[in-house]
């Protein structure tokens, strides 16, 4: 075990935890503006997907106009997810309303591959395969082209929520009744995220899509979200970010050393304990605010 | 009309508290135990083996969840994975030898030692919090499973059940299987009918509303949580080893994975949270809902000329599954129980129902 070794490990381990915090961005974006733990984000990464496929495969145009396209029709797609059903659930208990994601994540997953079929595709984004090698390391370079979008998507929020719209946004996750009382439109502000978050989603299928086909297995990495967006603190973006290269190093050294002990596959149970740890020792996570409540 | 209130009348607390006040609803119960009894009779053992016993463990199934989530109000995503322990446990010690009897409560004790794990996760958190604990649980469980071939039966990663057997009669007919499902589903229901004329249900009760106002009127809100989890747990241990002993009749990791567990919650919420008569509505519409879908599409299809792909078919009933979540939280969010209970209210009083108004 050398230490080159180690630090490919490590960076690629970091540039796929980028990766997550990506996921995890959407995640974040609702939660922060309405409290709803969106389960549904996996399905909209993967319709997002999708949808690119469907401009650039099926009518052959070129990627540069099919995800702007698809960008606009999530970002449509978004607000009409929350207008049309979460809206009404305001205010209903915990369960019902994850249990609306879950059923919106049932039936998107299922429309989706309704319509196109469950094989798996690439999006050909024309990033080569061919791994960069930076001194001894071997690096992927779609991973870092993802992990730069995560960072530059993160950049761009934090300038939007300096911005007028973002401060409203911000006002609202403050505080409901506050905003409301000095005219902010709550409705709007809360639309606005899922749209917003709906866009990440785009970005996020694009890169997955490139990196493992386009198809089901998208959706699963709604747990990984989950598990990042909790571990930064559920309304923190930098807190995102910050655990995604967290999860994703603990994941690629930490498999590394317990494959050989337990025989493969230890990805998925490093990421559920990280969870479980998280909530029982740190419920409010890395950057989250304190107000969350114990029993 | 249905269900005549005249002539009723309670002059004490323990004629008011009995477990059908109105004699319409002791009625219905009995003739449908007796319609249950008769089914084997009644109904071609195709439909009874592959349509009535599976719906009648499931509801056993979904009245455990509904126990912890209706009725002490704690989210629970990992159920299934409950019930793998139960199914497993049960197994294995069937093929040890223990007769099927113990095996079962060897299962759902099982059961009930790793789901109270659950539980002391409901001590530190709840709401969303426990309900992505739960998950994460699940996704352990099934991490051990598919990965620990002592525990999953080789490399197949399938468990076949011993032959199902109780006071040493091997039990192998059609009928014969199907009594002991709806044995079961009879229990666990009446165990659920009793339990909301109990303390232990009122504190559940309690604990769902608000935890420190339980708290405060004395109410031990952890150790209630932790009789939920308990419990609920052992109906489900239970239920999924008859699950595997009289329907599947071999054990495999697939069929306790997140899906499923998300699957059981889907029928408490349609069926409607703390609704006994509702888990048994609701398991039945989850259950039988693909196929009905898949009928109905090939059909619409044929009719219009169409032609479905099979892949599309394939997905058609998943997408109607996840739609069937939404309408129901959106038109009626405590489920197809609060709808019979709303017909039900309405003919109580008629046709003097203006004087509830």
């Amino acid at each position: 075990m050398d230490l080159v070794f180690l630090a490919e490990l490590t960076v690629n381990g970091a540039l796929t935890g980028l990766l997550y915090s990506l996921f995890a961005i959407g995640l974040v974006l609702i939660y922060k503006s309405s409290s709803v733990p969106n389960l549904a984000q996996g399905a909209l990464t993967m319709l997002g997907a999708y949808v690119v496929l469907a401009f650039s495969h099926n009518m052959g145009l070129p990627l540069w106009v099919a995800i702007p396209l698809a960008v606009v029709i999530m970002f449509f797609v978004g607000i009409g997810i929350e207008k049309v059903a979460l809206r009404r659930l305001a205010g209903r208990p915990v369960i019902m309303i994850l249990m609306m994601t879950m059923g919106i994540d049932i039936f998107l997953r299922g429309t989706t591959l309704a319509i196109w079929g469950g094989s798996s595709r690439s999006v050909d984004l024309g990033v080569s395969y061919e791994p960069l090698f930076v001194g001894d390391m071997l690096l992927s370079r779609i991973h870092i082209v993802g992990a730069s979008v995560a960072l530059a998507l993160f950049v761009a929020f934090f300038l939007f929520f300096r911005s007028r719209l973002g401060i409203r946004l911000r006002a609202i996750s403050d505080d409901y009744m506050a905003s409301w009382s000095v005219g902010i439109s709550v409705e709007r502000g809360v639309g606005l995220s899922w749209g917003l978050a709906s866009i990440v989603a785009v970005a996020t299928g694009v890169i997955w899509g490139e990196i493992q086909g386009v198809d089901q297995s998208l959706s699963i990495l709604l747990l990984k979200g989950l598990t990042v967006a909790v571990l930064g603190g559920l309304d923190s973006i930098i807190g995102a970010i910050v655990a995604g290269i967290i999860l994703g190093i603990l994941e690629s050294v930490g498999s590394f050393y317990l494959d050989e002990i337990v025989g493969g596959g230890s990805r998925d149970l490093i990421v559920a304990a990280v969870l479980i740890l998280t909530v029982m020792i740190r419920p409010h996570g890395l950057f989250g605010r304190h107000d969350i409540e114990r029993v | 009309m249905f269900y005549g209130l005249s002539g009723v009348r309670h002059n004490s607390y323990v004629s008011d508290s009995k477990l059908f006040p109105v004699p319409a609803d002791r009625n219905a119960v009995v003739f449908f135990l007796l319609l249950g009894l008769a089914a084997p009779y009644l109904v071609s053992s195709l439909y009874l083996n592959s349509y009535i016993l599976p719906w009648l463990i499931w509801t056993a199934a979904v009245l455990g969840l509904n126990l912890v989530t209706g009725w002490a109000g704690q989210l629970h995503l990992g159920y299934a994975a409950v019930m793998a322990v139960g199914a497993y446990s049960a197994v294995h010690a069937a093929k040890f030898g223990i007769p099927w009897e113990f095996a079962l409560l060897i299962g759902g004790l099982a059961s009930s030692v790793i789901g109270s794990l659950f539980a002391f996760a409901a001590l530190r958190t709840k709401g969303l919090y426990l309900a992505l604990t739960t998950l994460a649980m699940q996704f352990v469980m099934d991490w051990v499973l598919t990965h620990s071939p002592t525990i999953a039966g080789g490399s197949h990663a399938s468990l076949q059940s011993p032959t199902f057997a109780l006071l040493g009669q091997d039990i192998t007919s059609d009928a014969g299987l199907y009594y002991v499902a709806f044995g079961w589903c009879v229990l666990v229901t009446i165990f659920m009918l009793n339990l909301r004329r109990t303390g232990l249900g009122r504190a559940l009760v309690a604990v769902r509303e608000k935890d420190f106002a339980a708290a405060i009127l004395g109410v031990n809100s952890f150790y209630y949580k932790l009789v939920a989890f308990a419990a609920s747990s052992f109906i489900a241990g239970v239920s999924g080893a008859i699950l595997v002993a009289t329907f599947y009749f071999l054990a495999a990791p697939e069929q306790f994975a997140v899906n499923v567990s998300i699957q059981v919650l889907a029928m408490v919420i349609v069926g409607g949270l703390g609704s006994i008569l509702g888990s048994y509505l609701g398991a039945a519409l989850i259950l039988l809902m693909p196929g009905v879908v898949n009928q109905l599409f090939s059909l619409g299809a044929n009719l219009l000329g169409l032609d479905l792909g099979i892949e599309t078919l394939a997905h058609i009933p998943n997408a109607a599954y996840g739609a069937l979540i939404v309408i129901f939280l959106m038109v009626e969010p405590l489920g197809l129980g609060k709808l019979y209970a709303n017909v039900r209210d309405y003919l109580m009083v008629w046709p003097f129902d203006q004087l509830k108004k």
